[in-house]
């Protein structure tokens, strides 16, 4: 790592760790956007640099929320009784429960989404192109309208998440540092997997599958595995998402497929999706952008990131970085002469 | 001895039969050719080899062990590739990564997904480059490069493979006359330095006459003729095949 990438480093992460000080009113908004990055940069392992354009990603994040909540749970109470009462019952978590749960429930929501992966990567990652987009659409919405219907884990009505233990405004603070830890954990994980075979062997996938076939690279192998790193990535997200919102519900918190599920597309496509700081930049953009509409263009929202999303697929498919790469070629490594 | 021997093979797309009992060898180490008029079957036969699509019936063993009922993967790792007629690298990739990735997967481990290259494997890489002529062009996407140049930097990705045969499909087919002579060149010194049998597609009939040692003609389907090139060129039947008195 160069001097000046070690400082760009630092210089983030006191960013990223002052900013709760600094508005600590704004720490969830804040851990949103540590949320961001990482639908960003999971998406990009498989839809950039693998080209198998997901559209259900959002299944990870809704089963590590679902997951996390019920180990959550079920470690102190019966579940069945829990959601049945609709919230009415409330428990008093000592602080030792509350974070061995928290614990248990992380890894489990990390673990689950990765089995469901490796599982679901046997028949929907044999699809190609469109067919491998629609199916896991179908998948993710399967998943949804089947935890909306399940009554065992609150169905529509959702479950109230244990309540955080200590001083208020703690909460916020500790979420946010968590989401913080995760997105930069992926980010760093990611910097070195892509530095390793891996990163060819999917980008050969990407460009021609039956070629690398043809090569003997072992395409399924790989294919699931990203595929299983993205699943891990967003079951933690799920997880935390969950507990800081305070409430699990499967439409629009767990299973957002046209808002969360679309958003992590928008925001690789915007950065340039294929490198490791395309979706970072997507992910900083976007949220600003939906920021800013958010609170000058209420009631309109949905219609400027629409057009930001149209613009973007239409005039600029390479994306921020892509631009920038095809402008500056020298800057990414490639020697023209 | 025979490293491909392949015995009445036959197989049909719905009611077109490409090829119909076709039975033919390829001697270790040398260069063997397959000519034939087009639409006669031979990248049909190309692809049944490699295990692209199963074959009605017959065999085809690679080393004595029958490969006609694996698939495209398990093949390659044995040590069976080829080029295609329509080149395919990938396009995004820069030359040396190309080759890289192409790196044999015979002995790949779960842990070797996450290994880097090691510095010599890139030099390998570097030294097949300039083997093909594109080392000044190594770190350029593969897509940018000219046909003739995607077909070089093709021929230096099967060359890493480090295969035992290498089936080619066409390779100086779009190729500027004044490069054949150079990839002529280059086809034999890979058979001869790096040992690699080749069993080559040529229309070209010059440069199957300069490069191969034993030729197999079809036609329809089928095998017409066999033998040095000097006797297929003077065959009247392959002659026949080629104008379409056939």
């Amino acid at each position: 790592m160069s001097a000046r990438q070690k400082l760009l480093h630092l210089a983030l992460l006191a960013a990223g760790i002052a900013a709760p000080f600094v508005f600590p009113s704004h720490s969830v908004q804040f851990a949103v956007f540590w949320v961001f990055v990482l639908f960003a940069l999971t998406w990009d392992i498989v839809g950039g640099h693998m080209g198998y354009n997901s559209l259900g990603n959002i299944l990870f994040f809704g089963l590590g929320m679902y997951v996390c909540a019920l180990v959550q749970i079920g470690l102190v109470y019966d579940i069945a009784e829990y959601t049945a009462a609709n919230g009415a019952i409330r428990i008093d978590f000592t602080d030792r429960q509350y974070f061995e749960g928290l614990a248990l429930g992380l890894a489990a929501a990390a673990l689950v989404p990765v089995i469901v992966a490796a599982l679901l990567s046997r028949i929907l990652l044999g699809l190609r192109g469109p067919y491998f987009a629609i199916g896991t659409l179908g998948v993710a919405i399967a998943a949804a309208e089947l935890t909306n219907a399940w009554d065992y884990v609150g169905g529509g009505q959702g479950i109230a998440m244990p309540v955080f233990p200590g001083a208020p405004g703690m909460r916020e603070r500790f979420f946010y540092g968590a989401c913080m830890i995760a997105a930069m954990a992926c980010y760093l994980f990611l910097r070195w997997l892509y530095s390793t075979r891996f990163r060819l062997a999917i980008n050969a996938i990407r460009d021609d599958e039956d070629k690398a076939e043809a090569l003997g690279v072992h395409t399924a192998r790989y294919k699931a595995l990203a595929w299983c790193i993205s699943a891990f990535f967003l079951g933690i997200a799920g997880a935390l998402f969950g507990n800081m919102t305070g409430f699990v519900e499967p439409l629009e918190t767990a299973y957002p497929t046209l808002t969360f599920g679309i958003f992590m597309v928008a925001m690789t496509l915007l950065g340039g999706k294929g490198t490791l700081w395309g979706p970072v930049i997507g992910a900083t953009l976007f949220y600003t952008l939906r920021e800013v509409t958010w609170t000058y263009l209420l009631g309109w929202q949905y219609v400027a990131l629409g057009l930001l999303i149209i613009v973007n697929v239409v005039y600029f498919q390479q994306g921020i970085l892509g631009w920038l790469r095809a402008r500056r070629p020298r800057w990414f490594g490639a020697d023209a002469s | 001895m025979n490293v491909i021997e392949i015995r009445d093979v036959s197989k049909a797309f719905g009611g077109v039969v490409a090829n119909r009992a076709v039975s033919l060898d390829v001697p270790r180490g040398r260069i063997t050719g397959l000519i034939g008029p087009n639409g006669s079957g031979k990248t049909t036969l190309f692809s049944s080899i490699v295990g692209q699509h199963p074959i009605d019936s017959g065999s085809i063993r690679l080393e004595g062990r029958e490969i006609s009922r694996l698939g495209v993967q398990q093949i390659a790792r044995l040590g069976l590739q080829r080029t295609f007629q329509q080149t395919r690298i990938f396009s995004k990739m820069d030359c040396v990564q190309n080759l890289l990735v192409s790196l044999p997967h015979r002995e790949e481990r779960w842990t070797h997904m996450f290994r880097r290259y090691p510095r010599d494997l890139v030099e390998r890489a570097e030294r097949l480059l300039e083997f093909v002529g594109l080392y000044p062009k190594r770190r350029l996407v593969a897509g940018s490069l000219s046909f003739g140049q995607q077909k070089l930097l093709e021929f230096a990705m099967a060359l890493m493979n480090e295969p035992k045969v290498l089936l080619l499909d066409e390779p100086t087919a779009g190729i500027n006359p004044t490069l054949i002579n150079g990839l002529i060149d280059r086809l034999k010194r890979a058979n001869a330095e790096f040992g690699i049998t080749l069993f080559v597609i040529e229309h070209n009939m010059r440069v199957i006459m300069n490069l191969a040692s034993h030729v197999y003609c079809m036609s329809r389907g089928e095998l017409l003729a066999s033998g040095s090139p000097e006797a297929i060129r003077a065959d009247q039947r392959v002659v026949d095949a080629y104008l379409g008195a056939h």
